[in-house]
């Protein structure tokens, strides 16, 4: 008797127990702070009208949206967000290693924006790739099917960013857990970060050398001044000082927006960081101008070079490898913060240059139809974007995301309300 | 059961040999089964009648093109295969002899080794042991990477519609399949298509090009581009003068991503070790700091 109220009281206990934290969840969904915001206002259109874009490109197909063809299959969805979007997110294993391999303490305050925005970034992308596909209910046929394409990189890719997410989700989960206040299942998922940063840096290295090995496939297709075997070592090479660089140009709003608020130690530890990513940059730029180097002596395509073509290789590497290069070892001699940030935006624009030259400029260069994508794509691209801002500014709204670990002083927590300023002036 | 030593050593000795012996032993068989069908088509025969393009719309249930097949206005622009037509004729000019124009099919290749295959994730593209790459629409998801790893471009996407598949031709797999010729080949006049396994084929074409060689280039289009394909060509003009590509070399498209997925199992048994031994180092390090700190 006694037995069985007890078991009717642990009922009523946990039903109290998930009704709290459904009217939490409930609480903690609703926004914080203005709304009216201009940020608001215009992301939300973009959102509301990238939405409806979205039906339209279902209900009508790909053709009516977009500018693909037949001679270019892939646009912007995929040379953007995807290609130019994961080499992006590459800060986020680049940090785990620094801090949980190399056990670099510097830079720990900053692994957990960067682990949660390399999570939203693949979310987010592998999402906009959804978009592009043909018939995208089909995408879990790799995964779950009875059809197992061994052989394709791509399928090597699918897999990987489905394993990566989750890893990244794991290496986030104990902000997740502190937000809900799940001492124990902090505990648990903390114990599980090492594994995930070692599976992730893994997996990382793989698929963004992947992404460039999928255009080993059309060597007949890619300019020869972009195509060689090196395109997957280069991605990846290419990835660790475009994640580096995307970290810098992420702090650098935070820093700027929230200077009155940011104690000196901070401030001087802050810029201790932004320049000791900066040698990092360096070092992935020159191994990766090393690598051009060794491809182009390689290939022999010197002649190239005196074309149309070949002019534009040089601008890329020249103009954004080489120059980064110096701009950034005179900014960590002069100890120049500011120019560490202006570099980083350079070499940022550099990649987002490689990869649309290797996908979209130097992919069929000979065919007399061009690509250029339509307005409604561009405006998808930039919906989808938008949404992880969205989910970004939630995020860092509701989860200690930029608190130091528990022991340390919460001096830092930022006003979240304008972060959303920062990342909108991000994009 | 008992194994006494002398069976055990003859037992290991098998073993060992076969284990030795076995990889070439299985690709030699595969070479020899490898009766591939295929397609010659001997573009000197052709007269540009396009009956090849009706059988084939007629075959695949195709849409009526605007321009009804007889006519040959069509041959003013150069065409590619669509969504719509698996096959298509172009006319190019003859330097040889201007009076008579050379009329090319373009369609897939079936190639040995296809790129779009290799490339496929969800195994929607698939060569066949008779030898035609097939298409299995209920897997496809639409991705495309066929396209941009096809070195014939020859895989075409449905942009227009919102259950959109690749089309391209099979072969006619399923007549194939009942001991029929493909549709195409059935309904050229002249036999200017010739179908036969691509070992016949190619003696066929060379018996060609050895008893006039005058007539023919010294060359069948197929035979080692790209790995060599099912549909070959003969003709008395230059490839490159015939819209082909004669840059894609003799490399089987996959081997071009073999490697890297060779490297996949290395990094993923290399890199956690690394890792691990990187992160043990730090940590040794930083307690050898801390140590020296305290002291």
């Amino acid at each position: 008797m006694k037995r069985k109220n007890n078991d009717t009281g642990r009922a009523r206990n946990a039903l109290h127990a998930v009704r709290e934290f459904a009217r939490f969840l409930a609480s903690e969904m609703k926004p914080k702070g203005k709304i009216g915001t201009p940020f608001n206002v215009i992301t939300g259109t973009i959102i509301v009208v990238g939405i409806a874009l979205i039906a339209i490109r279902f209900y009508l197909g790909l053709g009516a949206v977009t500018n693909l063809s037949q001679d270019y299959p892939w646009g912007i969805l995929k040379g953007f967000n995807l290609f130019v979007g994961v080499a992006f997110a590459g800060g986020a294993y680049v940090l785990t290693f620094v801090v949980y391999i190399m056990k670099l303490k510097k830079y720990e305050p900053i692994v957990r924006v960067t682990v949660l925005n390399g999570f939203l970034a693949y979310v987010f992308y592998a999402g906009a790739l959804l978009l592009e596909l043909g018939r995208p209910w089909n995408v879990v046929n790799p995964i779950i099917g009875n059809s197992f394409g061994f052989s394709s990189v791509l399928f090597l890719i699918a897999w990987h960013f489905l394993l990566y997410i989750i890893c990244e989700f794991i290496e986030f989960s104990p902000a997740v857990a502190e937000w809900l206040n799940w001492e124990k299942a902090r505990r648990v998922v903390e114990k599980m970060t090492m594994v995930t940063v070692i599976f992730g840096i893994t997996l990382s290295t793989l698929h963004q050398s992947g992404l460039g090995a999928l255009f080993l496939l059309a060597p007949a297709k890619i300019h020869p001044l972009w195509y060689s075997h090196y395109i997957p070592v280069l991605f990846f090479v290419s990835s660790i000082f475009a994640g580096l660089s995307m970290v810098i140009i992420e702090s650098t709003f935070t820093h700027k927006v929230f200077h009155d608020k940011i104690g000196n130690t901070l401030r001087a530890s802050h810029d201790d960081i932004l320049l000791g990513l900066a040698k990092g940059c360096i070092g992935a730029l020159f191994a990766y101008l090393f690598l051009k180097v060794i491809e182009l002596v390689h290939g022999g395509h010197w002649d190239l070079l005196a074309t149309p073509m070949g002019y534009w290789y040089l601008v890329e590497v020249v103009g954004f490898v080489v120059l980064p290069i110096f701009l950034f070892g005179a900014a960590i001699r002069r100890r120049s913060v500011r120019l560490v940030q202006f570099t980083s935006f350079f070499t940022a624009l550099g990649v987002i240059l490689n990869r649309l030259n290797v996908s979209l400029i130097a992919f069929q260069w000979y065919s007399s139809v061009r690509y250029y994508p339509s307005w409604i794509e561009i405006w998808m691209s930039i919906a989808v974007i938008s949404m992880q801002l969205w989910v970004f500014r939630w995020v860092v709204n509701r989860m200690p995301v930029f608190t130091e670990p528990p022991q340390a002083p919460k001096e830092e927590i930022i006003p979240i309300g304008e972060v959303v300023v920062w990342k909108a002036t991000a994009s | 059961m008992s194994v006494n030593r002398r069976d055990f050593l003859k037992l290991a000795g098998v073993t060992g040999c076969s284990l030795l012996a076995g990889a070439p032993r299985r690709s030699e068989a595969a070479m020899a089964s490898t009766e591939f069908y295929g397609l010659l088509v001997d573009t000197t025969k052709c007269i540009g009648c396009r009956s090849c393009e009706e059988a084939c719309n007629d075959k695949n249930g195709l849409p009526k093109p605007e321009v009804s097949f007889s006519s040959d206005s069509v041959f003013e622009k150069k065409r590619d295969t669509s969504p719509g037509a698996f096959t298509v004729l172009n006319r190019y000019p003859n330097a040889k002899n201007p009076d008579s124009p050379v009329f090319v099919r373009r369609q897939c290749l079936h190639c040995c080794q296809p790129a779009c295959a290799s490339a496929c994730l969800t195994k929607a593209m698939e060569k066949t042991v008779e030898g035609p790459v097939i298409y299995h629409k209920d897997r496809c998801m639409g991705c495309r990477y066929c396209m941009i790893a096809c070195p014939h471009d020859i895989p075409k996407f449905e942009y227009e519609s919102a259950f959109p598949y690749i089309r391209k031709c099979i072969f006619c797999y399923d007549r194939l399949k009942a001991g029929e010729r493909p549709a195409c080949v059935d309904a050229c006049p002249e036999n200017a298509s010739l179908f036969g396994t691509r070992r016949e084929l190619l003696e066929i074409a060379r018996t060609r090009i050895c008893e006039n060689p005058d007539k023919y280039v010294h060359h069948v289009y197929g035979e080692h581009e790209v790995g060599g394909s099912g549909t070959m060509y003969l003709s008395a003009v230059p490839f490159e003068k015939l819209g082909f590509r004669t840059d894609l070399g003799t490399t089987p498209y996959p081997e071009h991503t073999s490697g890297f997925l060779y490297g996949v199992p290395l990094v993923f048994v290399l890199w956690p070790s690394f890792l691990i031994g990187l992160n043990y180092l730090a940590e040794n390090g930083n307690k050898g700091k801390n140590h020296e700190e305290e002291e």
